[in-house]
């Protein structure tokens, strides 16, 4: 495959892409296509996974070390994405007081939070063959995600001890704006902070033959990511029907034993 | 004999409890201080808490040179992240106690109660826990000058600047988080756990300009963290100030 085809190619799935993230989105506002979006999600994954690993050519400097990019980078991407919708979630719920922002708020938290541990070790795995060692002082990306996940290990820890509902939620929403508004400073000052201390390696440019395989599976991440939100928004909501009834059920009792 | 209270008989108690707040920007002051100044007031009948605290902050000062050894270079050379990280772990310790002393017998319902803004009961706290933690870096600094030989009379001045601008970043978002944290059984691992994270840029730029100062390094970006601290203080005062009214309505 030439140059110009593979471009062509990668601006379709771009393009597909798009359009079916529209359709991902809107299958998971649905509690009946949730079983149905889970099977796509995953068996596009698979094939994402599959295209990236055999369309790929071995990279000229870290052979096949460079197909962990398939996995690092869109992982890093879409933690991104989850906590950017935890911000909007949590604006919203500050502005309109409904259970449900609360409860996407919650569920794109914990899912950016298995993103970002997933960058996280995916990184450090690539690190220690390339640079020899696990952690890497000199990568202000490392650094960056390891402060943004441990923003968010302490904004799912405050949900874990606040009892009361409505006062976990507002409390949470609170949290996770001013949490969201430190994301980009976090970023510049770690970056400038490295790049003070040690010059900063100029980032490769992605090869065409890769970009395929790359943005297929950020695609690929997407899906999930949105699949796994709408799965611990139904298990949330779930949860707090089932309390509804069980209190329901405890008062009718009482009033039937007097 | 006149009381300025309804009585229920006579004055019409309806009509007073309309009446709106009174608002303005110095009425505004004057709620933020006397929120201070009440802190402020049992902080200082109670010194037993300032004591622990500064005696604390001296001993973490002792414990880093017992770790980092007793190589002169080395404690010099450390000396700046030494300071912060002192500054961070005694002074997470004042935060939920500006809470914790109004839970007992409900002072915090009441104080939310008092008619006006609430926002005054975060920026008074603030306050406090301003003045409560630059008196124990007062302390902490120079016996840190002390300890780690540090030549610190010559920059006292802009020294102060970069404690100060620190300072208020740091107080600023503890003093938010304790708000909650304080209110939950897990406070004490919960406030560093949240605080900490969010602290990460503010303690780079501290440590970055104070060692920039103390060494007189001239290729040094002094100026530039100290526009850093600048801007965190500015946007954590402001996002704090307006989420508290989120965090403290009942």
């Amino acid at each position: 495959m030439d140059a110009a085809t593979t471009k062509t190619i990668a601006d379709l799935i771009a393009l597909a892409g798009l359009g079916l993230t529209v359709l991902v989105v809107s299958a998971a506002m649905r509690r009946r296509l949730l079983v149905p979006l889970g099977v796509f999600a995953v068996v596009f994954f698979i094939g994402s996974q599959v295209t990236g690993l055999l369309a790929s050519p071995p990279e000229r400097g870290m052979g096949n070390l460079q197909k962990i990019m398939y996995v690092h980078v869109p992982a890093a991407w879409s933690f991104m994405i989850a906590f950017f919708i935890v911000m909007v979630a949590s604006v919203l719920y500050l502005w309109r007081r409904q259970d449900r922002y609360d409860r996407v708020a919650a569920a794109a938290a914990e899912a950016g939070a298995v993103l970002t541990g997933l960058a996280l070790m995916q990184g450090m795995t690539w690190g220690k063959p390339t640079w020899g060692v696990w952690w890497a002082w000199g990568d202000p990306r490392i650094l960056f995600t390891a402060v943004v996940f441990l923003i968010y290990v302490g904004y799912i820890a405050l949900r874990a001890f606040t009892e009361d509902e409505e006062r976990r939620a507002r409390w949470s929403a609170a949290v996770g704006i001013v949490g969201a508004i430190n994301v980009p400073i976090v970023y510049g000052s770690v970056r400038w902070w490295r790049t003070i201390h040690q010059p900063q390696s100029t980032p490769s440019t992605v090869d065409p033959a890769y970009v395929i395989g790359l943005r297929l599976n950020a695609y690929a991440f997407l899906f999930l990511l949105l699949f796994f939100i709408a799965l611990r928004y139904r298990a949330a909501r779930a949860g707090d029907v089932a309390d509804r009834i069980l209190e329901e059920r405890a008062l009718n009792e009482e009033t039937a034993n007097v | 004999m006149s009381s300025p209270w309804p009585t229920g008989t006579g004055t019409d108690a309806a009509t007073v409890a309309v009446q709106p707040a009174p608002e303005g920007l110095r009425v505004e002051l004057a709620r933020i201080g006397a929120v201070a100044w009440k802190d402020l007031t049992i902080e200082r009948r109670a010194k037993a808490n300032f004591n622990a605290v500064a005696f604390l902050a001296g001993l973490i000062l002792l414990l880093f040179g017992f770790a980092i050894g007793p190589d002169a270079e080395s404690l010099r050379n450390t000396a700046a992240g030494v300071i912060w990280l002192t500054v961070l772990f005694s002074g997470v310790l004042s935060f939920n106690r500006s809470y914790e002393q109004e839970m007992e017998g409900g002072a915090l319902d009441m104080l939310v109660l008092y008619p006006g803004d609430r926002r005054a009961i975060f920026v008074g706290k603030l306050l406090a826990n301003l003045t409560f933690v630059l008196l124990v870096e007062a302390v902490l600094v120079p016996a840190a000058a002390l300890l780690y030989n540090l030549s610190i009379l010559r920059i006292a001045l802009p020294l102060a600047g970069i404690v100060i601008l620190g300072t208020l970043g740091f107080v600023t978002l503890g003093t938010f988080y304790a708000a909650m944290a304080s209110r939950l059984r897990a406070r004490e691992v919960l406030l560093p756990l949240l605080l900490f994270p969010m602290l990460i840029p503010l303690l780079v730029a501290a440590v970055e300009a104070t060692n920039d100062m103390m060494t007189g390094n001239a290729m040094g970006n002094a100026g530039a963290w100290i526009r850093l601290l600048v801007v965190f203080d500015v946007i954590f005062v402001a996002a704090s100030v307006i989420a508290f009214e989120y965090v403290i309505e009942e």
